[in-house]
Formats: structure tokens, C-alpha cells, sequence
């Protein structure tokens, strides 16, 4: 066959390796100009510089410890440990907050569902950025000094130094109970197996989900109550300008995530919202005509199909939860792209601190969607 | 029957249908009465609306809002620091901006020309920044500032990102491997790192990537790092739209004879462009609220002239009501544009309706 332009298949083919050829071109014109370029500020290119102290203070870690003369790879640690630790509880909050909104967005009660209106409306419509200066102006600025602190409940203390809040003093009996947890998980999800393969043999129920729910509970309350019930909370307690003991959230964290999660949850709101209407009128009535209770008939009618239009977006808002975490840089919370930023100013090794910020975003992004897949394999609708 | 009993049998209905009902509605009339009617007691009556030297305001704090703040610095807030006397040039460049916005919401406008009207819009925004010409003096980028930095962000971005975005999702779509793996990658290496990266990128690292001698200032770097960043987003929505085209439209154009170009431009994408409009309108928002981010890098858009009007000593401390004006400027541009994305989605949907199926809307 006579290779020609006129030939569709040719024609493809030379255009995609003229596509190829430019995009390589580009890269190698780049990171010549680069290499030219880092040679004439004498930076010394690599990730070399991760073993060298990193000589600055970090204002908070999570789980890790750290001090000025730990590496830059420790104190890169620290901010991606303090991102998790911000976004998986941002997570949690904002699913809570964003359903209830949602739900209340679907309300019979005028008034609650148009506040729930105007918290989406208003929430979603300004950037997180300004809400996030909103929050941390309202906590540095406006509350009261420690001395002065607002005490809502016994042992929570408000001030512009933060949120203090009681802490458990650690005894070995937690350990258990949260052994005890663990079982009580393992053996609810036993039951439920063995409830649901007995209902599918003899067709006889069983009352899976409450024998669940008292081993998931009942059994660390028991291990709690045989250990003899350890509970010493340790209280905050005012020492000089600051408070002492317990645990403090910092004005950054506390900003950050009130922001993250009231600013989510909006958008979770609307994807609660949408998952609910879009199950048909028809299921509700149908799964009353079958004589299912309200709860089995949310349970096995309704959740399963409004699940399948809320998860594939609500991942999508966890990632970028995940994402806007990054905006901490702004009001001086050391998550991991402020770290970072700091150690590009303290290097200037400028490319390998921005490759870091983004190879650990992709990761998380390429992670989620993999489960998103997962998912949606598993629940896909199978049609005939 | 009384007049009274509409709104009473509305509020039986609507607050008071049974006690579950009627415990809300108590219990939330209680927080109104609470927390919102404090708030409009020290956002509106108490509230000090012109104080030059902030003395009344500092006498008010706590009780009263400090709106007096923003009469002072509102010229700085808009404009940043555009040489006071030439600053109805990006005044006028904003009411540009806005009026593009209008002619682009009006369906009888969706024609061709309107490419040209945009053209010219911009241009005559470009010449009004920038000056130079017509007599105008010319302003460097380095001081233009607040709002119309917002704007130009924003518009520019869109302007720039759409068309780059339709050539991504078209390539995303093809047959040919090598073309489609390099848009899924651009896509989702862009799509899946924060803008603040981006951002970083084009100052930081942007300049090293250029030849010696060839510098691009920072306010064009973030520009270009924002649209390669809206281009992403835009051409998964627009990807979406393509999509949702029957292949019957696709195999009609080719049994016309039509080539790809003339088939994408004639057939598929005024009718995908056309069903991807709300959707579009939608990742518009978000990309006018994502313009904030570059107040991290240190461009003074609207955000960042917020917040350095609460430097000035005699205004710190007023951050909430500072944020609170710049919540309601975006929150008027963002709400306005949600709105016409509902409305149209409202519109173009019973349109297909009718066409199609002939069922009527839901």
C-alpha cells in the first residue's frame, strides 16, 4: 500500500508522532533552559537537600516529633501528617454537616428549609479563601484574650489562642476498651454475614442491626465498666498568658478547619439533596405496597439507589476538601505545601519543592479515584 | 372565611404541621431571635458608615460594625493602586467586563459574532489598563489592582481557557492513542493538584524554564498558570457535552461528506456547547472564586487589597466587617451567575423536552 497523505490511517499516524515530537521538543527545550539556568544561579539540582537540617520551627505536629534540627524530610513529614490530619477531620465534619443540611433542605418545615436554602446559597458563593480570613479574623481578633476566655462548657476554653479542650489521661484500660471495639466491629459484621445467608436459606429474619450495634457498644462499655470505668479528664488550666494541659487547637487549625468543613458541607448538602430526589416516587410506594417498615424500606429500597447518585461526587468533594487544604499556607497553618513553600525559600531548590507538593496530590487524587472506580464498579446498575 | 386564614392555614401547613414541626420551627425562631437579630442590630443600627480617622469606630467596637472602613479605603478596594486620578479607566473596564458578561447571557446573542464582540471587548479593556495610546497614559501591570485585577483575572482566564479546552476535549475523545493519552494526562495531572501548586509553579519556577534574557512578568505568569488550570476543568465539562451527542449526528456529518473540522464546528459542537452551557457557567464560578488564590503569591486582586486596607494601623482590627465586604462583592457576582445557570438549565431542558420526547418538564 502506497503511504499517503490522503490515506486516513497514515495521516493519523504522522500527526500523532508530530504531536509526540512537539510535546518531547518542549520538554527537552524546558529543562535545557533550566539546566542552563540552575547552573547560572549555582543551585545544585536534586533532592539532596531533604537530609540537610531544616533549621525552622513548625507551630504544631501531629504524631511526629519535631525540632529545628531535624531534616527538611522530617519537617516535610510533619506538614503532610498535619494535612491528613486537617483533611480526614474536615471529612468527617463536613459529611456530618452536609447531609443534615441537606436533609433539612428537603424539610416540610418552611423555615428550616430555607435556612438550609440560604446557608448552600450564601456558602457556596463566596470564595474559601475569604471565608477562611473570615474564621481566623473572628478567632485572633475578636475573642477574648486567654485571661478573659469564653468558657461555653465545663473545660472548653475560647480565646484568641485558640480552643482548649479536656483530654483523657491515658490509662491501660482504653487500650482495652478499644480492643474491645475492634472484637465488637468483627463480630456485628459476623452477624450480619450470617443473618443475611440465613434470611436468603430459611427466609427467617433476624434483627442483625441491633445485635450489632449493642456488640459494637456494648462491648467496650463493658471492658470500660470491668476496668473500673477510668475516666480522669485532664482540664485546661490558665498558666501565665496561655492555657496548660488538655489539648489546645491552634487559631490556625481551628480557622482552618471551620472553613474547610462549613464550606464543604455546602456543597454536600446539594449532592445529599440531589441523591434523595433523584430516587423515584415510585420505590417509596413500592417498598410500602411490599409491607416494609420505614427503616427497611430506607435501608434496602431507597439509601442503595440514592448511594449510587451521592458517592461518585462526594468523592469528588473529599478530594477537593483534600486540595483546599493547601489554602492553609495563606493563614499560616503547616500543612504541607506551606512547609514546602518554606523550604523553596530557604533552598531555592524551587522545582524539587513544587514536584513534592504535587507528586503527594496526585498521589492522594490517583488514589481516591481508584476507589471511586472500585466503587462504582461494585454498585454499578446491572441492566440487562 | 377571614382574610387572616391564608397565612394561617399557610403556617399550619408550613411550620406547625405536627410537633416535630412545630418543636423546629419554635426552636429556630428562638435562635433568630438570638443571633440574628444582634447581628442586624451590629451590622445595620449600630453600625458607624463614615469615620475618616476610625475614632468612632473604635468607640463602637463590639457593639456597632465598622463600615466606615470600607467608605475610606473603597477606592483602594476597586482599583488598587491605579494612579488615583486615571482610575476611571479600570472603572470603565469593569463595566466592560460586566456588560461581556450580559450580551453573553442573552440566548439571542449565541451567534458568531459574538466572538468578535468579546474580541473587541478585550481589547478595548487592554488598551484602558494599559494605556499608551489615544493619549491615555500608559500604567504598568504592576499597579493595576482590587476589582478590575479580579475581573481581568477571571475573564481573561475563561477567554483564553474555553477554546484551549474544546481542543482538549476533543483530542481526549480521539481515536489516535497518542493524542488521547497526552490530553488524559494533561487533564488529570492539572485536575488533581491544587491551583495553589500551579500558582507556585508559574512564580517560582516559570522563570526557569525560559531562555536567558527572556523574562514574562508575574501578573501575565499567574495568568497563564490560571488558564492552563480553568482549561482542565472547562474541557471535562465540555467533554461532557460531546458525550451526550448521539452518533447518529456523528454518522450523519460523515455521510455528508463533511470533514473532522467542518463536522465539529457545523454539527457536534454547537449543539454539545449549546447542553454544556450550565454546567460551563458553573465551572465559571468556581474559577471567579479560585481567582482569590492569587493573593498567595502576592498579586493585589480584590482579596489582597482587602486585606492590606487592615494593615493600615488605624483600621486593624476590623477584619469582619473587611471580609464581610469582600464576601458580599463575590458572593453578588457568583449568586448572579448561579441564578442564570438554574434559569437557563430550567429553559434549555423543557427546549429538549419538547423536541425530543415530548413529555413535558418535570
Amino acid at each position: 500500500m502506497q503511504a499517503s497523505l490522503r490515506d486516513a490511517r497514515f495521516r493519523a499516524l504522522v500527526f500523532q508522532l508530530v504531536a509526540l515530537a512537539a510535546v518531547i521538543a518542549a520538554g527537552v527545550y524546558l529543562v535545557s533552559n533550566t539546566a542552563t539556568n540552575l547552573e547560572a544561579r549555582n543551585i545544585a539540582s536534586g533532592f539532596g537537600f531533604l537530609q540537610r537540617e531544616a533549621g525552622f520551627a513548625i507551630g504544631e505536629t501531629t504524631l511526629i516529633q519535631y525540632s529545628p534540627a531535624d531534616t527538611y524530610l522530617r519537617a516535610l513529614a510533619v506538614g503532610l501528617a498535619n494535612t491528613f490530619r486537617v483533611a480526614l477531620l474536615g471529612i468527617v465534619l463536613a459529611t456530618i454537616v452536609g447531609t443534615l443540611v441537606g436533609l433539612a433542605r428537603l424539610s416540610t418545615n418552611w423555615l428550616v428549609s430555607r435556612l438550609a436554602t440560604l446557608y448552600v446559597e450564601v456558602l457556596r458563593n463566596v470564595p474559601l479563601l475569604v471565608q477562611l480570613f473570615f474564621w481566623y479574623a473572628i478567632i485572633s481578633e475578636n475573642l477574648p484574650s486567654p485571661r478573659a476566655a469564653l468558657n461555653p462548657l465545663p473545660g472548653v476554653f475560647l480565646s484568641n489562642r485558640g480552643i482548649a479542650l479536656p483530654t483523657l489521661v491515658y490509662e491501660i484500660a482504653h487500650a482495652w476498651v478499644l480492643g474491645a471495639f475492634l472484637v465488637g466491629v468483627l463480630l456485628a459484621w459476623r452477624v450480619s454475614v450470617w443473618a443475611r445467608r440465613r434470611q436468603a436459606r430459611t427466609g427467617a429474619q433476624f434483627h442483625a442491626f441491633w445485635t450489632g450495634l449493642g456488640l459494637v457498644l456494648g462491648l467496650p462499655l463493658l471492658a470500660f465498666l470491668l476496668a473500673g470505668a477510668p475516666a480522669q479528664l485532664e482540664l485546661p488550666a490558665l498558666a501565665g498568658f496561655n492555657f496548660s494541659g488538655g489539648a489546645t487547637l491552634t487559631p490556625e487549625f481551628a480557622a482552618l478547619l471551620a472553613g474547610l468543613t462549613i464550606y464543604t458541607a455546602a456543597f454536600i448538602a446539594e449532592i445529599v439533596r440531589a441523591g434523595v430526589l433523584a430516587v423515584q416516587r415510585g420505590q417509596f410506594e413500592a417498598a410500602d405496597a411490599l409491607g416494609l417498615r420505614r427503616g427497611l424500606a430506607m435501608r434496602l429500597v431507597v439509601l442503595p439507589q440514592a448511594l449510587r447518585v451521592i458517592v461518585p461526587p462526594l468523592t469528588s468533594q473529599y478530594l477537593n476538601l483534600t486540595k483546599n487544604s493547601s489554602l492553609a499556607v495563606a493563614i499560616g497553618y503547616p500543612d504541607i505545601v506551606s512547609i514546602a513553600n518554606t523550604a523553596i525559600n530557604q533552598t531555592g531548590q524551587a522545582i524539587e519543592g513544587i514536584a513534592i507538593i504535587m507528586a503527594v496530590y496526585l498521589t492522594i487524587s490517583l488514589s481516591i479515584s481508584a476507589f471511586m472506580n472500585w466503587y462504582n464498579k461494585r454498585i454499578a446498575l446491572v441492566e440487562r | 372565611m377571614s382574610a387572616l386564614s391564608a397565612p394561617v392555614s399557610w403556617a399550619r401547613e408550613n411550620l406547625f404541621s405536627n410537633w416535630k414541626n412545630t418543636l423546629a420551627t419554635l426552636a429556630i425562631a428562638y435562635l433568630l431571635w438570638k443571633l440574628a437579630l444582634p447581628f442586624l442590630d451590629w451590622a445595620l443600627v449600630h453600625a458607624v458608615w463614615w469615620s475618616p480617622d476610625a475614632k468612632a469606630c473604635r468607640a463602637a467596637k463590639g457593639t456597632g460594625a465598622c463600615w466606615a472602613l470600607v467608605a475610606d479605603k473603597h477606592r483602594f478596594m476597586l482599583f488598587g493602586t491605579y494612579p488615583y486620578d486615571a482610575q476611571w479607566r479600570p472603572a470603565l473596564a469593569s463595566l466592560i467586563f460586566v456588560a461581556l458578561y450580559v450580551v453573553s447571557a442573552i440566548r439571542a446573542c449565541w451567534r458568531r459574532w459574538l466572538a468578535l464582540v468579546w474580541l473587541g471587548g478585550l481589547v478595548a479593556i487592554g488598551v484602558l489598563m494599559w494605556g499608551g495610546v489615544f493619549g491615555l497614559r500608559y500604567v504598568e501591570n504592576e499597579r493595576w489592582g482590587g476589582l478590575a485585577l479580579t475581573l481581568l483575572l477571571a475573564t481573561f482566564g475563561i477567554a483564553f481557557a474555553f477554546p484551549l479546552s474544546i481542543l482538549l476535549a476533543l483530542a481526549r475523545r480521539s481515536t489516535m492513542p497518542v493524542i488521547r493519552w497526552l490530553a488524559i494526562g494533561y487533564i488529570e495531572l492539572i485536575r488533581g493538584v491544587p491551583l495553589i501548586s500551579l500558582l507556585f509553579m508559574a512564580s517560582v519556577m516559570l522563570p526557569l524554564f525560559l531562555p536567558e534574557g527572556v523574562t514574562i512578568d508575574k501578573l501575565l505568569r499567574a495568568q497563564i498558570a490560571m488558564i492552563l488550570f480553568a482549561a482542565a476543568y472547562l474541557a471535562e465539562v465540555v467533554r461532557g457535552g460531546l458525550q451526550a451527542i448521539p452518533r447518529g449526528q456523528y454518522e450523519a456529518a460523515q455521510a455528508l461528506g463533511l470533514p473532522f473540522w467542518k463536522m465539529m464546528g457545523l454539527i457536534i459542537l454547537p449543539q454539545a456547547l449549546r447542553i454544556s452551557i450550565p454546567p460551563l457557567v458553573n465551572t465559571f464560578i468556581g474559577f471567579f472564586k479560585d481567582t482569590s488564590l492569587v493573593l498567595i503569591i502576592g498579586l493585589f486582586d480584590l482579596l489582597t487589597t482587602v486585606k492590606v486596607s487592615l494593615t493600615e494601623p488605624k483600621w486593624s482590627g476590623f477584619g469582619i466587617e473587611a471580609y464581610l465586604f469582600a464576601s458580599a462583592v463575590y458572593f453578588i457576582f457568583c449568586f448572579a451567575m448561579s441564578r442564570y445557570s438554574q434559569a437557563l438549565e430550567k429553559s434549555l431542558g423543557a427546549a429538549q423536552s419538547r423536541t425530543t420526547a415530548g413529555k413535558g418538564a418535570a
